[in-house]
């Protein structure tokens, strides 16, 4: 574990387990915390006052063996027809039929949100599937548009624009402002994309 | 309630926004330059995170169409109620049906107004903030827009007649803290950096101020992976030319972060008008 100051109210955490680290943190109940966020090799902490205080017990707290060892996958029920699906194949060197089927056949953990509210990266994307993002972005998705890029596998939570792959659609609601929380993938869910009818 | 009869170049409904959901992808938003709506707030006696209107560069007309008490603060825009001038950080009774008109700021970017009670469109998220980035909370102001105001009973009693706020300065200097990434750049980075002036330009909004200047080098190549990214950041992407994060900014991303504003610094940060420069410090 590295520590880094990023401004007088906030710490950037390096860890190889950000998941364990926040919730680690979150369970802690630690005074003046206001924010904690996972990213891909770290875990951002900031805090109402100076964060000198909460550096020095960082260390000290026992972090989770697993924090979603025992909870079920999400499950995101797909159809696949996405526009990008034919292009995603020939990239690959693959049929259409086994990119659906690599990609519906793995097992992800969402690493961390970002880019817009409820949109989680997802990693477990087999690697035959590790495309490119397109070189011009779409200036709209639809929301739930299921997607692929580099490492990262995801579904848009709401429209906008985007330049990953679009292998097809789902219309489970990841964001929902009603809903507590409003985002159904959290940093660590585990998910899972099954197939369903058109 | 109160009419927008114009919202000039832009304006929004803020309070101290959306803290706590930035690992679910949620910027914080809130005013840009919180402790302005703060006074403006005390001023009119509201909780401190109520929300008022956040005007950017000035511009705005609003009827009033039940008497309140209103204030103005931030930018030091001037501003006129039924054709009356009236003066900046302070409490200002607004007769029913009055018009209130604003010119433009000499100085600064961003004015504040408060209203006995708060303005109060519907929360999304526990905040009635408009997040530019993600589309969250009411829309921006348009003419026509009726705004409700908040119940004013058991509200603090109004009595400050004028806070003593000391105009922005017309060439800030705001002290940043290195890192947390500074060892990504060049050890002559930094020094570039608190060296000349930089521009504020054009292309800067709630979400971030862009700088033109001088370009900081970068010293190992590679990507960095997406992080966690705090209000106030100066994000380096591959131009070398920095991005100072302000409210609306996205909670995460992949370019190096060299230095970060100290919180001090900040509402100052959101009073940069482009055209205009900026010195940084350590």
């Amino acid at each position: 574990m590295r520590i880094r100051r990023a401004g007088d109210r906030g710490l950037l955490i390096e860890t190889d387990a950000p998941h364990r680290l926040n919730a680690a943190v979150r369970a802690a109940g630690l005074p003046g915390v206001v924010d904690v966020v996972p990213g891909e090799r770290t875990v951002l902490v900031t805090t109402a006052g100076d964060p000198g205080r909460l550096a020095g017990l960082l260390p000290g707290l026992p972090l989770p063996d697993d924090d979603a060892g025992d909870a079920a996958p999400v499950e995101i029920p797909v159809v696949y027809d996405g526009a990008d699906l034919a292009e995603v194949a020939e990239l690959a060197g693959l049929t259409v039929g086994e990119v659906v089927a690599l990609h519906g056949g793995a097992d992800y953990t969402v690493a961390y949100l970002g880019f817009s509210p409820g949109f989680g990266y997802l990693t477990g994307l087999p690697e035959r599937l590790h495309v490119p993002r397109r070189e011009s972005p779409r200036t709209a998705v639809p929301a739930g548009s299921v997607a692929i890029a580099g490492p990262y596998a995801a579904v848009y939570p709401s429209r906008s624009p985007g330049g990953w792959r679009l292998l097809g659609r789902s219309d489970l609601p990841l964001w929902d402002v009603a809903r507590t929380p409003p985002s159904l993938l959290q940093p660590g869910t585990r998910v899972r994309f099954v197939e369903a009818g058109p | 309630m109160i009419e927008v009869l114009r919202s000039g170049p832009l304006a929004t409904v803020q309070d101290l926004g959306r803290p706590g959901l930035a690992h679910l992808g949620v910027p914080r938003s809130g005013a840009a330059d919180a402790p302005s709506l703060r006074l403006a707030n005390r001023l009119v006696g509201n909780p401190e995170g109520a929300a008022g209107i956040e005007f950017t560069f000035g511009g705005g007309a609003l009827r009033f169409h039940r008497a309140a008490w209103m204030a103005v603060t931030g930018a030091p825009v001037p501003f006129a109620v039924d054709g009356r001038g009236q003066g900046a950080n302070a409490p200002c009774r607004v007769p029913a049906g009055a018009v209130l008109e604003m010119g433009a700021p000499p100085h600064g970017l961003r004015s504040y107004l408060a209203v006995r009670g708060g303005v109060a469109p519907d929360a999304v998220l526990g905040s009635r903030s408009t997040d530019l980035l993600s589309g969250l909370g009411p829309a921006p102001l348009t003419p026509g827009d009726r705004l409700p105001v908040g119940a004013t009973e058991g509200l603090a009693a109004i009595n400050v007649d004028v806070a003593p706020v000391p105009p922005p300065p017309d060439e800030p200097v705001l002290r940043l803290l290195p890192g947390p990434r500074d060892d990504w750049f060049t050890r002559d980075a930094l020094r570039v950096l608190t060296g000349a002036p930089y521009e504020v330009t054009a292309d800067s909004n709630r979400v971030g101020v862009r700088l033109d200047g001088a370009r900081l080098e970068r010293a190992r190549d590679g990507e960095l992976g997406s992080e966690g990214m705090v209000t106030g950041a100066l994000q380096v992407p591959p131009s070398g030319l920095p991005i100072l994060f302000l409210a609306d900014h996205p909670t995460t991303g992949g370019y190096p972060v060299i230095a970060v504003l100290t919180a001090a610094a900040i509402p100052s940060a959101a009073q940069l008008r482009p055209g205009r420069r900026v010195r940084f410090t350590l």
